[in-house]
């Protein structure tokens, strides 16, 4: 039975205004999640775009671990990692122009950064020295979003400017499996189908939403289901297949380029770490789940296919390698340096210009400060 | 130029002229919400905006706060003036974590790189026979929310100027508008709006010597009233219309209520963590010393809105206002 017939079937005679908007069918996701490495597919796929989400992954990973290092050391206040999301996060950034928008969530550190950020800047959340710590125009990368999903509404609203000031920018919006059941998710696609805003939505689904596995979280066949409701296609891909991933939000930036509206992508994929480094994973999964998935890692799939091609040798495995190692150490001897903070920031850019009120609690802090300076305070 | 002379106008068109008059002035000004596009909003506010600037510029969105909310903050960060309607009081509560966590603070949160100038309409507060989640006075959750600013008109000029004020401002701004208000008139010249000074200025609506009345919004009118009726009394009551809860004007009010030495806040939001507790708080602390009696308060009750055939019963009339007056003749431990 189809999902029209199945409407007649609770709706035997609609009133004459009733008329379902457009055939599901087109909208709904394959059963099987789209891969390219591995397949038929891979042959196609460009070979300098394959040796690109190699590197970066790659390094990607490599950030991962340094990250996490960094807050076993009392660097970083918390992070949480995208270990094994690698593809998703990379072909994220790499598939948008210069001039489009990213808006990731706080797990999508590393989309900030292969899309250019400083690794430093994009890390001044996550080591509690401020909220921000870049301009989000200069790379336009929103804020990391730490509600869930309250980013996506932002994203449409940020295309449908765009669009209304006749520029040709996309933005890609990413949440978790977790944020799909958040109110701002449903109300951030049915404005984006609405008014057919150039958004795409990415969610990866990386099982958890910390210790909640995807079954607690839907009833729904798939979260790309999801899309068919609100009137705009979903795309199931394989989150740890980088080609996979790139391709199919390539095509979903084309179409809402190009006017089409938005899609929802859901990426497969899975967490190799604790939620954050607060987490014990233990509690909630079996190491043979976590194994299994390793054999499906993304830099494992890349790896084989490149090298199976004539794309990638020993050689080339260890410049990329090298290049990795690099970025790591300069970011820990960056990040190794204590920041400096000015505390009367805080009464800085609550508003354009300062209220009386936060004037006179400047005024008290800056007593104190001094007090505390001339060894005065009480 | 030709000169308009003043004419009877109500609240409701001067917020409307108020709307119009930006988005003609500045094409980033786009004014969204439900209903206020083709029906013009439910109170009308909006009429004639669609027809005049299209339905992008005034746009019917789905039906959904955080919605409206979110992707005005969206359409703020790639540089245009969004104006989103609530339609009522109780309707905005499921945008406010959108307004919490970001609109206002997204200035802070990107330490400066990404002003919101964001226009918040809530039409709010009871005494129109509203049924229930139609009558809330919300004023208290806005004010405690760092990053908003807070404003509220009681007489139709205010209500152009500070509808202007706040579109033009670059930080968000919560206007309240008093419902029970909006079909007060007043003789203005849409010509000629008035200047409203920036926001954050209070106004002494009436002088008086014996006692000040604190209050705004929709309590003005009423607090006005009392002033008359205190005449007989033989009490000269001043009357100051805050227009501002955030910033507070504290040099308005203190000024005030050292001259008169007594003074009664009064607003229909209920008592308990309203605001009048943080306004007799800052009034003690600045002017202890020139108090002839403790501030007092008078306020909704601290019970949800009440079903319409009892909300006179609830919102602070002329009587309860002369009540605490006559309560001002205080005298230590009566």
């Amino acid at each position: 039975m189809t999902v029209m017939e199945q409407r007649d079937a609770y709706r035997p005679t609609p009133p004459p205004a009733w008329q379902p908007r457009t055939d599901p069918a087109p909208l709904l996701p394959d059963a099987e999640p789209f891969r390219v490495l591995g397949t038929d597919a891979a042959a196609k796929a460009d070979a300098r775009l394959l040796r690109r989400l190699y590197a970066e992954v790659v390094r990607g990973r490599r950030y991962n671990a340094q990250a996490t290092a960094l807050t076993k050391q009392g660097r970083l206040a918390v992070y949480p990692s995208s270990t094994g999301q690698e593809a998703c996060e990379v072909a994220a950034a790499l598939v948008l122009e210069e001039r489009d928008w990213l808006f990731p969530s706080y797990r999508d550190t590393l989309a900030a950064v292969a899309r250019g950020l400083d690794p430093v800047q994009a890390l001044t959340l996550l080591r509690g020295d401020w909220h921000t710590g870049y301009d989000p125009r200069e790379h336009r990368v929103a804020p990391l979003c730490t509600p869930l999903a309250t980013q996506l509404p932002h994203a449409v609203g940020l295309a449908h400017a765009a669009r209304l000031k006749g520029d040709d920018v996309v933005a890609l919006a990413m949440v978790g499996d977790g944020g799909t059941s958040e109110g701002d998710f449903h109300e951030a696609l049915n404005f984006a189908a609405v008014w057919q805003a150039p958004v795409v939505f990415l969610v990866q689904n990386n099982g958890f939403a910390i210790s909640v596995p995807l079954d607690k979280q839907t009833a729904a066949p798939s979260l790309a289901h999801k899309a068919v409701g609100y009137g705009m296609p979903g795309r199931l891909v394989d989150g740890n297949d980088a080609a996979a991933v790139h391709e199919v939000l390539a095509e979903a930036v084309r179409h809402a380029r190009e006017g089409g509206g938005p899609t929802l992508v859901e990426a497969i994929t899975y967490r190799m770490e604790a939620h954050t480094n607060a987490d014990d994973a233990t509690r909630y999964r079996v190491d043979a789940e976590v194994d299994a998935w390793r054999d499906h890692d993304p830099i494992l799939l890349l790896e084989r296919e490149l090298t199976e091609r004539g794309l990638l040798d020993e050689e080339g495995i260890r410049a990329v390698r090298d290049d990795a190692e690099k970025m790591a150490a300069d970011l820990r001897e960056r990040m190794n340096q204590d920041p400096v903070l000015d505390p009367m920031d805080l009464f800085r850019d609550v508003y354009a210009e300062q209220t009386t009120q936060l004037r006179e609690q400047a005024a008290q802090l800056r007593a104190e400060l001094d007090a505390e300076a001339d060894g005065t305070d009480r | 130029m030709t000169t308009v002379a003043a004419k009877p106008v109500t609240m409701a068109q001067a917020f409307g002229r108020a709307l119009r008059d930006a988005m003609a002035a500045d094409p980033s000004v786009h004014v969204l919400g439900e209903d206020v596009g083709t029906l013009g909003g439910v109170f009308r506010v909006t009429d004639g905006l669609a027809k005049e600037f299209g339905d992008a510029r005034c746009t019917d969105t789905p039906l959904a706060e955080a919605g409206i909310l979110g992707t005005a903050v969206g359409m703020a960060m790639y540089g245009l003036r969004p104006v989103v309607e609530m339609q009522f009081d109780a309707f905005a509560y499921p945008g406010f974590e959108q307004l919490i966590s970001h609109v206002a603070k997204m200035r802070n949160r990107t330490r400066g790189a990404m002003p919101m100038p964001l226009t918040v309409r809530v039409p709010y507060g009871g005494g129109i026979g509203g049924v229930e989640h139609h009558s809330d006075s919300s004023e208290a959750y806005y004010m405690a929310t760092p990053g908003l600013h807070v404003v509220t008109p009681a007489t139709v000029a205010d209500a152009y100027g500070l509808m202007r004020a706040a579109i033009a401002s670059d930080d968000p701004v919560v206007i309240l508008e008093p419902k029970r208000l909006y079909w007060s008139k007043d003789s203005w010249n849409p010509e000629h709006p008035t200047d409203v000074e920036p926001i954050g200025r209070a106004v002494v609506r009436r002088p008086g010597s014996s006692a000040t009345l604190i209050t705004y919004g929709p309590s003005v009118p009423v607090c006005m009233e009392a002033a008359e009726a205190a005449r007989a009394e033989g009490w000269d009551l001043e009357v100051v219309d805050l227009r501002s809860l955030v910033p507070f004007d504290d040099e308005t009010v203190s000024a005030s209520v050292r001259r008169t030495g007594r003074a009664v806040v009064v607003h229909e939001s209920g008592g308990f963590g309203g605001p009048g507790g943080e306004i007799a708080a800052r009034v003690t602390e600045r002017c202890f010393h020139h108090l002839e009696a403790p501030v007092l308060r008078v306020a909704g009750f601290d019970i949800p809105y009440p079903p319409p055939m009892l909300e006179r019963h609830h919102l602070p009339g002329v009587d309860r206002i002369l009540d605490a007056v006559a309560r001002l003749q205080w005298e230590a431990g009566s």
